[in-house]
C-alpha cells in the first residue's frame, strides 16, 4: 500500500475509479448472464417444469455430487450460451440500413451500463466510497441517461427496414417516452422530503428517517412521518411500474410482443448483436431494481444491528457486508420482476397508453401535491 | 342463453383482486415444483418415453401368422404416398413367386425414404392386404441419407407379425359361410 501513497491524489482518485469500473462492469455482466439463468429457472418452476439442466463441463462435471447438481441447477447455461452468442453466423439482411443497424445494439447497450455508474453499491470500503461517480445531480443524470435507452430500440426498428421492427421501434418509443414522464413525477416527492438530489445523501436521510417507501421506523413516529407513508408507498408503485414499462418487461412488452410481432425490434439481428441487446435489456433491469433500491428502499442500509451507518477505519467486512446488503435488495426486485412476467397477461396498447397518461401522470403530479402539503403542514 | 355480464365494481376495477390472484396462483406452482419436485417435464433421451395407441410412427412392412410377406406389390402405396418415400420393384414375370398361399406375388425389393416420408398414414389406410403399418418408433436416426432408407429385409424386421389381423383367414371362413344357407351373420 505504500506504493499507493506514494501517487499523487489525481493518479490515486484515477486508480481507484478504474478499478471500481472495471469491478462493477464485471460484476454487472456477470449477474446479467446469471439473470438470464435466473428468468428460465424461474418460469419454469412457476410453469411446473425443470429449467435448463443440460450442460455439463468435463472436469468439474465428474465432481461426485457437486457436479450434478450445478448440471441440475444449468450452472454452466451462461456460459455456453455466451459461447453460442460469439459463435453464430453474424448475419446482416442485405435490405438494413448498415450504419443505423451496427449502431443500434451498442447505443441500447451503453446507457444501461452508464445508469450504474451513479448508483452508492455499498458504503465505503477502506477510504473508498463505494460510487463511481458521485455526481450531485445524479438522479437528473439518470433520467438523462435512461431517456437516451430509447434511441437504441427506436433505431434498431428504423434501422431493420421492414414491418415488424419498425411497429416494435414505434411503440417502444411511445411507451418509454410516455413512461418517462411518470417516472419523473414519482420521483419528485423523494426530492421533496429528503432535499437532494445525490443518491449517496438520499441514503443517509433514508438512514436516519426510514425508507421512503414506509418511513416510519428509523426517525420514530411523528405525525410527519405516518402522513407520509401513503406518499412514500404510491411514488414507489407509480415508480415501479414506469420501471417495468421502461425496461419493456412484461406485462408492457410491447417493443417485443413476440406473439404479434415476432420479436419486435430486435428481429433481425443475430449473434452477438441480438445479445447485445439482451444484455442491455437486462442490464436495463438492474438499473431499474438498483435505483428503486436506493431511492426507495434505503439503498445499502438496513435499519438493526447499526447496519444503517457507514463502517469506521478497519471495519471492511461491514463494507462488504453493505455491498450485499444492496445485492440483495437488487436481486429481490429482479426475482419480482421474473415473477411478475408470468403473472400478468401483457396490455393492448390502448390500454398502456391510457394506464400512463390518464391514470399514472395524474395521480404522480396529485402524490406531489399531498407530499408538499404534507411537508409545508407540518413544520419542515 | 344469455350470460350475464356484472359491472366490475370500481374495486374490481383497480386490478388488485387480479393481481393478488395472480400473485397466489404463481407462488403456489413456484413452491409446488420446487419443494415437492414434480415438474411435468419427461426427461426425454434419459427416461425412455411411451407413446399411446394410435400414434402414427415410422411405417413398416409385417408378417402374417405364418411369418410370410403380406405384402403383394399392389403398389397402391407408392401411388397414393405424398412425398413419394414408397419404392417398390415388382418381381416381374420371372421373379420369385410369393412366399404364401392365396397371393401372386411380393415385391422384390419395397424401399421407404424414412428421409421423405411424412408419417401420414395414407399408405396403412390404402393397403388392401394390410401388409404395412405405422408403428410406435418416431426418433429415426443415421449417420447418413444411404441408412435412412429402409429396404425390405429392414422393414419386415422392424414391423414383425401381425398374427391378430389374419384377412385371408378371415376371408376363407367368410367364403365357407357362404356356402351354407341361411347366411350366418
Amino acid at each position: 500500500m505504500a506504493w499507493l501513497d506514494s501517487l499523487s491524489p489525481q493518479t490515486q482518485f484515477v486508480f481507484f475509479t478504474l478499478l471500481k469500473i472495471g469491478c462493477v462492469l464485471g460484476l454487472l455482466l456477470t449477474l446479467v448472464a446469471y439473470a438470464v439463468l435466473a428468468e428460465r429457472k424461474v418460469s419454469a418452476l412457476i410453469q411446473d417444469r425443470v429449467g435448463p439442466n443440460r450442460v455439463n463441463l468435463p472436469l468439474i462435471g465428474s465432481i461426485p455430487f457437486l457436479g450434478q447438481f450445478l448440471t441440475k441447477l444449468g450452472f454452466w447455461h451462461p456460459l455456453v450460451d455466451g459461447v453460442k452468442s460469439f459463435i453464430k453466423e453474424d448475419f446482416t439482411p442485405a435490405h438494413v440500413r448498415k450504419i443505423y443497424f451496427w449502431l443500434a445494439p451498442a447505443i441500447s447497450l451503453v446507457p444501461a451500463f452508464l445508469v450504474i455508474a451513479v448508483i452508492p453499491f455499498g458504503s465505503t470500503l477502506g477510504a473508498q466510497k463505494m460510487v463511481i461517480a458521485d455526481l450531485n445531480v445524479g438522479i437528473l443524470y439518470t433520467f438523462g441517461i435512461v431517456s437516451l435507452g430509447v434511441y437504441g430500440v427506436v433505431l434498431a426498428g428504423y434501422a431493420a427496414n421492414s414491418k415488424f421492427p419498425f411497429l416494435g421501434g414505434i411503440r417502444a418509443s411511445a411507451q418509454m417516452i410516455s413512461y418517462e414522464i411518470a417516472m419523473g413525477m414519482s420521483v419528485i416527492p423523494v426530492f421533496l422530503v429528503v432535499g437532494d438530489l445525490n443518491l449517496g445523501k438520499i441514503i443517509e436521510h433514508q438512514a436516519q428517517n426510514g425508507w421512503n417507501v414506509l418511513p416510519i421506523f428509523g426517525g420514530g413516529f411523528s405525525a410527519q412521518s405516518l402522513l407520509l407513508v401513503p406518499c412514500g408507498m404510491v411514488s414507489f408503485v407509480i415508480f415501479f411500474i414506469s420501471a417495468l414499462a421502461e425496461t419493456n418487461r412484461l406485462p408492457f412488452d410491447m417493443a417485443e410482443s413476440e406473439s404479434e410481432l415476432v420479436s419486435g425490434y430486435h428481429t433481425e439481428y443475430s449473434s452477438m448483436k441480438f445479445g447485445m441487446f439482451f444484455i442491455g435489456e437486462y442490464a436495463n433491469m438492474f438499473a431499474g431494481a438498483a435505483m428503486m433500491t436506493t431511492l426507495f428502499f434505503g439503498g445499502w442500509t438496513l435499519p438493526f444491528f447499526g447496519l444503517d451507518v457507514a463502517p469506521v477505519a478497519g471495519e471492511w467486512w461491514k463494507g462488504l457486508l453493505h455491498i450485499g446488503i444492496f445485492m440483495g435488495k437488487m436481486l429481490a426486485f429482479m426475482l419480482t420482476f421474473m415473477w411478475i412476467r408470468w403473472m400478468l397477461p401483457r396490455f393492448r396498447y390502448d390500454q398502456l397508453m391510457d394506464l400512463g397518461w390518464r391514470r399514472m401522470i395524474p395521480l404522480a403530479l396529485a402524490n406531489i401535491i399531498l407530499t408538499a402539503a404534507v411537508l409545508a403542514l407540518t413544520n419542515r | 342463453m344469455i350470460v350475464k355480464r356484472n359491472e366490475l365494481t370500481w374495486f374490481e376495477r383497480l386490478y388488485l383482486p387480479a393481481l393478488i390472484g395472480g400473485l397466489k396462483v404463481t407462488t403456489r406452482h413456484f413452491l409446488n415444483t420446487l419443494t415437492t419436485k414434480t415438474p411435468v417435464t419427461q426427461q426425454y433421451p434419459e427416461e425412455p418415453t411411451t407413446v399411446l395407441p394410435g400414434y402414427r410412427g415410422a411405417p413398416y412392412l409385417v408378417r402374417d401368422q405364418d411369418g410370410h410377406t403380406k405384402c403383394v406389390s399392389c403398389q397402391l402405396c407408392e401411388f397414393v404416398c405424398p412425398p413419394k418415400a414408397i419404392r417398390i420393384t415388382p418381381p416381374g414375370p420371372t421373379g420369385k413367386p410369393a412366399d404364401r398361399t392365396n397371393a401372386e406375388k411380393m415385391p422384390e425389393e419395397f424401399e421407404i425414404n424414412m428421409l421423405r416420408c411424412i408419417f401420414c398414414g395414407l399408405c396403412q389406410e390404402v393397403c388392401p392386404e394390410e401388409a404395412i403399418f405405422l408403428k410406435s418408433d418416431f426418433s429415426l436416426t443415421g449417420l447418413a441419407r444411404s441408412e435412412m432408407i429402409y429396404d425390405k429385409e429392414k422393414l419386415l424386421a422392424l414391423g414383425g407379425t401381425h398374427p391378430g389381423i389374419q384377412k385371408w383367414k378371415h376371408k376363407l371362413d367368410e367364403a365357407k359361410e357362404q356356402e351354407t344357407f341361411p347366411v350366418k351373420v
